[in-house]
């Protein structure tokens, strides 16, 4: 089902990448967003980003998605230095962005028309229909599936081009609490079937441990990188285990500490 | 519960009004009152309302029209006779075929409302001479001209419909244009929109006395009118459409391998459908008063000179018949346009409500 994926050429590496912003409140001046980021991914690692808002997390991901270029600094897949948007780098928003007017099938295959193959891969749109279970859904319009289903037809959409590297910006962020643990097992199951190299953005660090095989915790103001974690947990992980709970109670410490050691930076 | 109860709900047509922005009522609303009809019977005050009113109007009228030549009002009775025999089929079939009853019980309310206006009008004008003549002829009067002058009105019918037709065309196909570029290119907005926001205000027919000067002929010349009236909102409407896409659709579209075409004509101009609908029927309502002007003060045929030359000889039962054709042929092609857009934009049911 899945192309032979050069293992090396899906790996992400950022280096020193930094990126500002006019301020709203006065033009004039640019404040910094993200400062001298780092981080490298390994071919079909999931690793989380968490943090508060504004930390930047947003914006590290559009970075990488190529939607913007940071100021200074480096961002490569593989070997290749992203310059512009591709269908090699998958992004799903916590609101599914699906096109109100196409129907669940043509949502799916937007991005094999997009690149002019749908002629040859049209098996595959059968393929991702079932793999997230919306096959009885294709002629519906997005307004009549659930946030849930809605979601799993935006990662199937973005899955379609076999990305090198999928980023998901809160993409559970909107859903209830089940259908939020479900869908988690639903991302963690394409993972394994496609190993893609997934960085997800999160405000919930149950599911950054629940889901990554590290942790970033990012700090705002300007947003870096404060710490990151190895999740050395088995998979399928217990979200009620006591390494579980341990590393979460770790991190919320962290998060406290990340908190004030910011507010020192700034004084 | 009895079925007259519903009389009361509101006509689901479309507004005719070409001002007001398209509006109506919610399809599952008006879906659901009539899933809950169609099993009942139709009551038999809705049965009689139509034809009754048909027999009062037609008594109002016998009443005075003993002053009147038989001949001026002998089509505008046999019109009731054959109201009420149409209502007596009617019923009968309703019976036999669930649809018709649901149209019947819709209609009956404003169908028995018109043909009680139809009497009232008599009374006011025929009857009673209220109004000043010959500006307000009775419905019978009316009723003749329209009948006698079949031939000519429908010949100017046509020429309206060719004249209207050809330049709401060209005027929403250079304005659907305009518009995508305006709306999707940076640099053509900067040049475009100064132009537009002066330019397009204009009414069209500000611009009669240059377009005869300039145009070999009145019918070209109207025809561009018609265009320019139908090109500004249809403009505006796409051009804004179209540079209010929501971002992340392209941003996603991006994402997933698009080009500028797919960005485009993928992304953009289905987003902007909404938006261009309504430049649509503004472009139409516009398209009809440049339409009647023009015609009325330089081609020599169509509703709008008809009109103007029944009301030189005075003849104002030929001035009202145009009046309905024109409102008849009208509300036609509005409601040709909502067909068009509940079928292009049908992923918008449940979405939004116009």
């Amino acid at each position: 089902m899945v192309g032979v994926i050069d293992m090396e050429a899906s790996s992400l590496r950022i280096r020193e990448v930094s990126k500002s912003f006019p301020a709203p409140d006065d033009p004039l001046t640019r404040r910094l967003t993200l400062s001298n980021i780092s981080l490298s991914l390994a071919a079909g690692e999931l690793v989380s980003l968490i943090g508060p808002s504004g930390c930047g997390k947003s914006t590290l991901l559009r970075l990488i998605a190529g939607l913007d270029s940071p100021d200074s600094g480096e961002l490569l897949v593989g070997s290749e230095p992203i310059t512009s948007p591709n269908a090699e780098r998958g992004l799903v928003f916590q609101d599914p962005n699906l096109f109100p007017w196409l129907t669940v099938r043509r949502n799916i295959q937007a991005g094999l028309v997009a690149r002019g193959v749908l002629r040859e891969k049209r098996d595959e749109v059968d393929q991702f229909m079932r793999l997230v279970g919306l096959e009885v859904f294709a002629n519906a319009y997005p307004h009549h599936l659930s946030g849930g289903m809605a979601q799993r037809a935006a990662l199937a959409r973005a899955l379609i081009n076999h990305p090198k590297v999928l980023l998901l910006d809160e993409p559970l962020g909107a859903l209830d609490a089940f259908t939020r643990m479900r869908m988690q097992d639903e991302v963690l199951r394409l993972w394994q079937a496609h190993r893609t190299t997934m960085l997800l953005v999160t405000h919930d660090i149950d599911e950054a441990i629940y889901m990554s095989d590290r942790i970033m915790i990012m700090s705002p103001r300007p947003g870096k990188i404060e710490q990151t974690i190895s999740v050395g947990l088995d998979r399928p992980r217990q979200r009620t285990s006591e390494d579980f709970l341990r590393l979460r109670g770790d991190i919320l410490e962290l998060l406290h500490l990340a908190g004030e050691s910011s507010v020192e930076n700034k004084n | 519960m009895r079925p007259e109860k519903h009389n009361s709900r509101p006509e689901i047509s479309p507004p005719e009004s070409t001002t007001q922005l398209p509006s109506a009522p919610t399809h599952a609303n008006v879906d659901a009152i009539e899933r809950m009809e169609r099993g009942s019977e139709l009551g038999w005050r809705a049965q009689l309302a139509v034809p009754l009113a048909a027999l009062v109007a037609l008594a109002i009228h016998l009443l005075f029209s003993k002053r009147a030549p038989a001949v001026e009002t002998h089509s505008y009775t046999l019109l009731f006779y054959e109201i009420v025999g149409v209502s007596i089929v009617l019923s009968i079939a309703q019976r036999f075929w669930m649809p018709l009853r649901s149209w019947m019980r819709h209609m009956c309310p404003i169908l028995t409302a018109a043909i009680l206006l139809l009497g009232l009008w008599d009374i006011v004008t025929f009857g009673f001479q209220l109004l000043p003549m010959p500006y307000f002829p009775g419905p019978a009067a009316v009723l003749r001209s329209l009948i006698n002058d079949r031939v000519l009105l429908l010949d100017s019918t046509w020429h309206s419909l060719a004249l209207l037709l050809s330049g709401y065309t060209v005027g929403v196909l250079v304005g659907l244009i305009s518009g995508i570029c305006i709306g999707w290119s940076t640099p053509i907005r900067y040049w475009g929109m100064p132009l537009l926001k002066v330019v397009g205000p204009i009414p069209a027919t500000a611009w009669i006395p240059l377009a005869m000067v300039v145009s070999p002929s009145a019918v070209v010349s109207a025809a561009g009118l018609i265009a320019l009236a139908v090109w500004f909102p249809v403009t505006m409407l796409t051009a804004s459409g179209i540079s209010n896409t929501r971002a992340s659709y392209l941003d996603v579209a991006r994402t997933l391998g698009a080009g500028r075409a797919y960005l485009v004509f993928r992304v953009a101009i289905p987003a902007a459908i909404p938006n261009i609908f309504i430049g649509l029927f503004m472009g139409l309502g516009a398209s009809f008063l440049t339409l009647v002007v023009a015609e009325s003060v330089g081609v020599k045929s169509g509703l709008g000179w008809y009109v103007s030359w029944a009301q030189g000889w005075a003849e104002y039962g030929k001035v009202y018949a145009a009046l309905i054709i024109m409102a008849a042929f009208f509300s036609t092609l509005m409601t040709l346009l909502f067909k068009l857009r509940d079928h292009v934009l049908v992923w918008q049911k449940g979405v939004i409500k116009w």
